[in-house]
Order: structure tokens, then C-alpha cells, then sequence
């Protein structure tokens, strides 16, 4: 074990009194990613398990592999189909990259790979460096650990933005998500919003041309092209068909943010997700539900004036962020409820919210992430709700 | 007279109404997108704080406690209409901006905050100085707001180009959040936030704390 060794060497530096004292949460994040904690309980009163908040968090960071994979393919796919209908070709570092390795034609897999990781790569190489440069500092400053947690911050932030955002508002967004959204409440565990969601929303808000509207979701520069719930929201359910056809909407052949597209990519990673039980079943299932009991209601009432009205609950499912939100924002256990009750609350909640702001609100056409921070704010409200009924519930017990 | 001095220059930093007892967020939010306004808006403010502080403190002997918010009430609301009125009549530009929020100076937590707790108690020199002071301290972090979020907004200062924008073929993208309210919570936070790094005193205790993990030795004996 020559690494141990090393490590083990290495580890009087940074422990009290050391040369490198102050960097102790790297090292010490560094030695129990590649091996279990030394500190682990040994008394007799607690279950025995190989899984901590690192063994969660890596496995979350690799279920949502295969939305990444898919999504690199598909951002490359999109472009390509679009320059090949109009013979441009991409210029710059990225230009001499795809020459050399890769090339331009749409039906090759390892083309439109290669084009998409050249874009979402870069992206979330700043995530990675700019957010863990946050997360360094305050763990230096404050002496807590630095855990995977954030891993899985940066793929999700990564994996909801758009395929050429400026690299410098993925760095400033990262740093509003770390440090406004997590860090100012005290660090892992402590944050009511999801990070990822809070850089995002900051985006959204302060650069709405480079996150929103119809330039940005294919990887082509002045190519203008409509997602699927933009298309709903002006020309109605028919164009959308007539566009992609269910099976491609699941399968994820259409243009969006880089790793929401795909709903069998993320189901496959949610999946085992609910299947290690680091999902909560509960969300899941309250915010399907939520987003089925409201866009069935819509489709009955009808609408001559709003279009989206029209639009069925499994369109709802497979388009925009609706099903990346599902499975990967609306369970981090950090913001979401932690009650039973509280989780199937919060759940519907953000169903609901979701179909409202896409079907009634103009000015927002997906409403998942704003749906998703909103219940956020709502779920230690529910949770106390749930508590002082079983409180009460309890006390009536022995009156 | 270090007294005095202590009066005006306290409320700046050591005890700002906005910082340390979160007093009039309100504006603060409204009027900070551009310089000009928050200039006249802060003039505004300490102008009326310190007359307030000054007139009631001068009749404090004889308002009868049972009737006095509504005494207070009826000396800040003439100075805010004589406010108003001079703006209306000199910089009218800006009073169409400021809109309702002179007129909403009345309800503004700090000038009833140091006519009650200030102005009654104190005699008129003090209390004018008090007023000055807390006027300050308002000024301090309305402007420091309105700059960064006219500078990160707007790329302007006062009104002039400071950072040329894209779409006039420069080099800056606005930040379109900084021309919205939830800007100024985050700014006013950042500002507490330094404030406090600097001036440990004014850090809350904490409402509750989580208890310490059990120690594994501790745990295993």
C-alpha cells in the first residue's frame, strides 16, 4: 500500500502544530475520498455501515453519469445536425480540436461526443476549480471538513446550464450557488436551498440572454432554436408534435440545458438512486403526482387563449428540466423535508408549482428550478408542522 | 464634547441602524438603483431625522406619555411634506423618481426609532447631533448599495458611463439582477457580514447551538 505510506507520512504536516496546518481540510478530504475515515464508531450502540456523507455523495455524483454522457452526446448531435444543414464550421481552439480528432457528421457517436465534450468539459472544469476554491477556503478558514458534497454541486450546476454559457458566468454563478447559497448558512448540512439551484437562479435573473430564450440551447453560434415547452407556450401542443415525437422527447433528442434532456438517462441514474435509498421515494413520488393531479386538471378545464394549457402530463415529464429536477434537485436531503409526511408535502408542492409557473406564467417556460427553490423555502415549515402534530397527537396519548 | 462626538460618529459603524438593528430595509431596497437618487433620498433622511430629533426633543417635557407617537407623528410628517415640497419645486427629475418613498420617510423606522428612544429623553443639541448621526449611518450603507449596484447594473456611476455595456459596443455585460430588490438584500447582507468580521461586538449569540459530537474514545469505553 505505497499510497498509504505516503499519505501517512505526510500527515504530522498538517496536523496541529505542522508546517501546513492550516490545510488540513485538503488533506484530510484527499485521505478519506481514497480510504474509510480512521474515525469510525466503535461502540456497540450504532448500526454498522460502510456508507457516510462521502459514500452517499459519490454515488449521487455517479448516478448522474449517465444524464452527463448522454448530454455531451446530444449537445454534439444538435450542433452537428444544425451545421450540417447549413455547412458552418466551429472556429477557435474548439475548431482545431474537432478537426484533429473528431469531425462534423451527425450520425457519428464518437463526432458528436467528442463536439460535446468540448463544451460541457470547459464548463465544468470551472465549476470544479472556481466552487472548489470556495469550498478550500472556507473549510482553511473555518476548520470543517471538505466532503464530496461538493462533487455533487458541481456536475448538478454543470449538467442545468446551457451548452455555451460564457465560462465566466458559469464561475460566477458556481461562486453565488457556494458561497451565498450554501456557505453564508454555515456549510454542508446547514443550507436551505440547493446550491446548484441558487447559482442557477442567479443566472437566470442577472444574464437572462445568455440562460433563457430561444439563442442558447444549441452550441451554434446565431442558430436560434425553440425547446420543446417554449414551443408549447407560443404555438401549442400540434407544433411540438410535429417537431419531436414522444419517443425522442424520452430518449432526449431535442435541444436544452446540457444533461436535462435525456428522461431515460436520468431515470436510469435516479433509479438506483431510489434503489440505495439515497432518494427519497417520497419526493419522487409527490412530485409526479403533484405534476399529474395539475396538468390533468389543466387539460380538463381548457383554454382558448393559453396553449400549455393542452399539454398532457406525460409531455410535462419528458420535457425541460422536469424530470432532472425530479430525480436529482428536489431529493437532496439537505433542503428537502426530512419528515415522512413533510417529504410527500414538499414533493407536491413542487409538482404543482412546477406545471403552474411553465402553463401560467408567460414570462418563465420552465418553472422546475424556480418550483424547486420555492419549496425549498417551504419544507422547514412543513417539517414543523409535522412535528408538533405528532406532538400533539403524542400528548393526547397520555392525557 | 467627546460626548457629542460620540453621538454623531457612533451611529456610522459601531451602531448602524441598518447593519445593527435592521431599521428602514425598506428603502434601502427601493432607492438604491441609481446614485443621484440615493444621494437626495439620504440628504432627505438625515434632514428630517435631525429636525425630528431636534423639535421633539425641545418640547419633550410637554407631551403627555399617553399621546406622544401621535405628537412625533405630527412633527415628522410636516417635515417630510416640507421635504416633498422643495423637491417638487427644485429637482422635480428626481422627486418623480423617489415617488412615494419622501413621502414614505414618515414611516421610516429610524426617525420614529430616534425620536422614541433618543429624542425624548435627550435635550435638543444632543438629539440634533444624534439625529445627524443616524442620518449618516443610513447614508453609509444606502450608498454603498446604490454603488455597486449602478456600477454592476448599469455600468454608470451618477449617471456616467464607468464601465462601457455590451450593447453599446463595450466590453461589460450588465447584470440585470443588481437593478432588482432582491440585489440590495444580498449587498446589505455582504455589508453585515464585513461589518461584523471587523467589529466582533455586534455578532448575535446564536439562538441555539448544536450539541458537540461524542468524542470516539469517549464513545467506544
Amino acid at each position: 500500500m505505497g499510497l498509504r505510506k505516503i499519505l501517512d507520512n505526510m500527515e504530522h504536516h498538517f496536523q496541529e502544530g505542522g508546517r501546513y496546518q492550516s490545510w488540513y481540510p485538503l488533506y484530510e478530504a484527499l485521505d478519506t475520498m481514497l480510504y474509510s475515515p480512521g474515525s469510525v464508531t466503535r461502540s456497540s450502540a450504532h448500526v454498522r455501515d460502510g456508507i457516510d456523507l462521502k459514500r452517499i455523495m459519490i454515488s449521487v455524483w455517479l448516478c448522474a453519469f449517465p444524464a452527463m454522457f448522454y448530454g455531451m452526446y446530444n449537445l454534439g448531435f444538435q450542433a452537428n445536425d444544425v451545421l450540417a444543414a447549413t455547412g458552418g464550421e466551429v472556429g477557435g481552439w474548439r475548431g482545431s480540436l474537432i478537426a484533429t480528432f473528431g469531425g462534423y457528421d451527425a450520425s457519428s457517436l464518437w463526432d458528436c461526443f467528442w463536439f460535446g465534450a468540448l463544451y460541457f468539459v470547459p464548463i465544468y472544469f470551472v465549476t470544479f476549480v472556481v466552487g472548489g476554491f470556495w469550498e478550500v477556503l472556507f473549510a482553511m478558514k473555518r476548520g470543517h471538513e471538505v466532503n464530496e458534497g461538493f462533487f455533487v454541486t458541481s456536475i448538478l450546476f454543470a449538467l442545468i446550464c446551457p451548452p455555451d454559457l460564457p465560462l465566466w458566468q458559469v464561475a460566477l454563478g458556481i461562486s453565488f450557488g457556494v458561497v451565498i447559497g450554501k456557505e453564508v448558512f454555515g456549510g454542508t448540512g446547514k443550507n436551505f436551498l440547493n446550491p446548484a439551484l441558487t447559482g442557477r437562479a442567479f443566472l437566470y435573473f442577472a444574464y437572462p440572454a445568455q440562460i433563457s430564450g430561444d439563442a442558447v440551447w444549441v452550441a451554434v453560434d446565431g442558430y436560434t432554436s425553440a425547446t420543446p415547452l417554449s414551443v408549447v407556450a407560443a404555438e401549442g401542443m400540434t407544433a411540438v408534435q410535429s417537431q419531436w415525437t414522444w419517443m425522442e422527447a424520452f430518449l432526449g433528442a431535442m435541444p436544452g440545458s446540457i444533461g436535462e434532456t435525456s428522461t431515460l438517462a436520468i431515470l436510469i441514474g435516479g433509479a438506483a438512486l431510489l434503489l440505495m435509498r439515497i432518494a427519497s421515494w417520497r419526493i419522487v413520488a409527490g412530485v409526479f403526482l403533484g405534476m399529474v393531479a395539475l396538468s390533468t386538471l389543466f387539460n380538463m378545464v381548457g383554454s382558448d387563449t393559453n396553449l400549455a394549457f393542452a399539454m398532457p402530463w406525460y409531455w410535462h415529464l419528458v420535457t425541460g428540466g422536469f424530470a432532472f429536477g425530479m430525480m436529482f434537485m428536489a431529493t437532496d436531503p439537505v433542503s428537502a423535508a426530512m419528515t415522512n409526511t413533510g417529504k410527500w408535502a414538499y414533493g407536491i408542492l413542487i409538482g404543482l408549482m412546477a406545471v403552474l409557473i411553465r402553463v401560467m406564467n408567460p414570462a418563465f417556460p420552465e418553472g422546475m428550478m424556480l418550483a424547486i427553490l420555492f419549496a425549498n423555502i417551504f419544507a422547514p415549515l412543513m417539517d414543523h408542522f409535522v412535528v408538533q402534530a405528532n406532538i400533539k397527537r403524542r400528548l393526547a396519548r397520555v392525557q | 464634547m467627546s460626548a457629542m462626538k460620540e453621538t454623531l460618529v457612533n451611529p456610522i459603524f459601531r451602531n448602524n441602524p441598518i447593519a445593527l438593528q435592521i431599521l428602514g430595509i425598506c428603502s434601502a431596497l427601493a432607492v438604491t438603483t441609481s446614485m443621484q437618487v440615493t444621494v437626495v433620498m439620504c440628504i432627505a433622511l438625515t434632514l428630517v431625522t435631525a429636525f425630528s430629533n431636534f423639535f421633539i426633543s425641545l418640547i419633550r417635557n410637554f407631551i403627555p406619555s399617553s399621546i406622544r407617537i401621535i405628537v412625533q407623528m405630527i412633527i415628522i410628517a410636516s417635515l417630510v411634506i416640507v421635504v416633498d415640497q422643495v423637491l417638487k419645486a427644485y429637482a422635480y427629475g428626481i422627486s418623480k423618481q423617489l415617488s412615494v418613498f419622501v413621502g414614505l420617510i414618515i414611516t421610516n423606522c429610524i426617525v420614529m426609532g430616534r425620536a422614541e428612544a433618543y429624542a425624548m429623553k435627550n435635550p435638543p443639541l444632543p438629539s440634533f447631533v444624534d439625529g445627524v448621526g443616524n442620518g449618516l449611518g443610513y447614508s453609509v450603507v444606502l450608498l454603498a448599495v446604490a454603488f455597486f449596484r449602478e456600477l454592476l447594473g448599469a455600468g454608470k456611476l451618477f449617471g456616467y458611463e464607468i464601465l462601457p455595456v455590451v450593447t453599446e459596443g463595450g466590453f461589460y455585460n450588465p447584470n440585470g439582477l443588481m437593478l432588482l430588490a432582491p440585489s440590495a438584500f444580498f449587498l446589505i447582507g455582504l455589508f453585515i457580514w464585513a461589518l461584523r468580521s471587523w467589529d466582533k461586538s455586534q455578532v448575535e449569540e446564536p439562538d441555539f447551538k448544536i450539541a458537540n459530537h461524542v468524542n470516539v474514545e469517549e464513545a467506544a469505553s
